[in-house]
């Protein structure tokens, strides 16, 4: 880039410009961390308030807000249910996609836009009539969620690999089949590692799709497994009573581990929206 | 290789068809033609034509909710793309800290909908409280809520995208204008400007159908508080299902309409991605 800013005064002043904006950015997640240590009373009413000796209540509202919503439970079920059906997503829908690239049949087409199509259906579509199947089909638990999110999530991954696998050169895979590797083998070590730039954009796509989402665990398994979503909008309760000093400290431990993963692999995450972004 | 890759479809293709059967396809045909009929749970379903249909329109909740969303979408799409456009531009100035505002800048995108709406209810209502009201307390507050809500969360997501178009304009092309005497002013208008045009459509498109479908915002912020007229269309089609008993047809009903206006929406993008390559 050669449009870089010589003027000196002028690089202070845009370099002042952007902090500031960046610090009204990081504001509200500063202001939520500060209220989860004050009383539940000095927080409607004041929000913006340093935390002073009056106010201050150390760790009470993170302990009322984990009893109350089983705040641990709730990671642990966030974490398997994402964990899980990553895995699932990535092992699954790079073979369907290697598959129905290679094969060129008329089945393989069709498969194709229908997971296209997929893409454009938004989930209000088929909230009820989804939510009617699994339960029929008795899978409204954590283990047959993770089923839901791998037909659910097929849609975006199938074709993000279709897109890569079309530019990876066939000879290879050519080589490994007459060096006598099966299919299997052949799709084990010789195509799955050269699929590894888009494998990590897929599972950050659907881990963050994933993590966050809070129909449809709500609609599925809401009731008897609470994910984190799930846990927070419960605090809220009736009519709209909201014990605020558990809220406050119960959002912070939602924001705390999205953040250490965001600064642990912040490269990949940050090109990964980009690619998918780009793909739709 | 094809014959010998070809027998492998069941391990290859149907375990992802299988979940993708159970999550997309039943629900969604099932979907179309529970539109068509009345009931209270999937077994039950009696054909009445186009009553559903027609009763979407009996109060004005779809209608109001539809205005909603269209004005939403048409301020947020504008200026979630401006402010995003304008500090990639400042970004891509070799400022100091520039990766540092930038990582700032993203951050809230990978909060959840459920997280943001309650971090928001805590600010908004707290400025607020100076004039003795909440944010339900009057439509326009609950508007004017969602979209900073959506700006803070999509203005460093688009941001991300711009940042990748303006790198890939040529340095030479700056160089040559300035060279001829091109201002600043003139170099972004007739240079960057139509350079980076695709990443312009692409945020376009990312920000209008967000928007669209943001459910999770704003059953968090408002729940649709006063009186439902904060409603967007999703959250509109959630509450017919849910909170009216005999109404579950209309909500079906509404849900296809829903789905043709955003896959209207989405079309365009997904048809111009479609055969071009992951760049990664």
């Amino acid at each position: 880039m050669d449009n870089q800013i010589q003027s000196k005064s002028l690089r202070v002043v845009l370099t002042t410009l952007c902090s500031v904006l960046a610090i009204i950015f990081i504001y509200p997640v500063f202001i939520v961390l500060m209220n989860s240590f004050k009383g539940k009373l000095y927080i409607s009413d004041a929000p913006f308030e340093m935390v002073t000796v009056d106010n201050f209540v150390g760790f009470e509202n993170y302990i009322s807000g984990m009893e109350k919503i089983g705040f641990l439970k709730a990671f642990g079920f966030s974490l398997w249910i994402t964990v899980a059906s990553v895995l699932a997503i990535v092992v699954f829908t790079s073979m369907t996609a290697w598959y129905i690239t290679r094969i060129k049949t008329k089945l393989s087409q069709i498969l194709y836009y229908m997971f296209v199509f997929s893409m454009i259906v938004p989930f209000q579509m088929v909230m009820f009539t989804m939510t009617k199947t699994a339960n029929m089909l008795h899978l409204d638990n954590p283990i047959g969620i993770i089923l839901i999110y791998l037909g659910f999530g097929a849609g975006l991954s199938v074709f993000m690999f279709c897109g890569f696998v079309k530019s990876i050169p066939i000879d290879v895979e050519e080589a490994s089949v007459i060096d006598g590797c099966n299919a299997l083998q052949t799709f084990r070590y010789t195509v799955f590692p050269m699929l590894k730039p888009i494998i990590t954009t897929v599972a950050i796509l659907n881990a963050m799709w994933i993590w966050n989402d809070y129909l449809l665990p709500y609609l599925l398994i809401g009731t008897d497994y609470k994910t984190i979503p799930i846990a927070i909008q419960y605090l809220k309760g009736g009519y709209g009573s909201i014990d605020m000093g558990a809220m406050m400290a119960m959002l912070v431990l939602a924001i705390v581990p999205i953040i250490i993963f965001y600064l642990c692999c912040q490269k990949h995450i940050i090109k990964g929206v980009a690619v998918g972004a780009v793909k739709g | 290789m094809e014959k010998s890759l070809k027998k492998y479809f069941p391990i290859f293709v149907l375990p992802t068809l299988i979940a993708f059967t159970i999550a997309f396809l039943v629900p969604f045909i099932l979907g179309i033609f529970l539109s068509f009929t009345e009931f209270t749970t999937v077994t039950d379903a009696t054909w009445v034509g186009l009553k559903n249909y027609a009763r979407i329109f009996e109060d004005g909740e779809f209608v109001n909710a539809l205005w909603f969303t269209v004005r939403f979408a048409v301020v947020s799409v504008i200026s979630i793309n401006v402010f995003a456009f304008l500090l990639a531009l400042l970004l891509t100035r070799g400022l100091k800290g520039t990766n540092l505002f930038r990582t700032v800048f993203f951050m809230p995108n990978l909060i959840g909908g459920i997280v943001l709406g309650y971090i928001w209810i805590l600010i908004l209502n707290g400025i607020l409280a100076k004039w003795g009201v909440t944010i339900t307390y009057d439509p326009k507050y609950g508007f004017w809520g969602l979209v900073i809500l959506m700006n803070w969360q999509l203005i460093g997501y688009m941001m991300i995208i711009y940042i990748a178009g303006i790198q890939s304009v040529p340095d030479t092309l700056i160089e040559a204008a300035k060279i001829d005497g091109a201002t600043p002013g003139r170099i972004l208008r007739s240079i960057t400007i139509p350079m980076v045009m695709p990443s312009i459509t692409i945020c376009m498109f990312l920000t209008i159908s967000n928007s669209f479908k943001l459910f999770d915002q704003n059953l968090a912020l408002t729940a649709g508080a006063p009186a439902n007229k904060t409603a967007m269309m999703a959250l509109d089609i959630y509450s017919t299902f849910y909170g009216r008993v005999g109404w579950e047809g209309v909500g079906q009903a509404k849900a296809v309409v829903f789905f043709i206006i955003v896959a209207l929406i989405s079309l365009p993008q997904v048809l111009t991605t479609r055969n071009k390559e992951v760049e990664s």
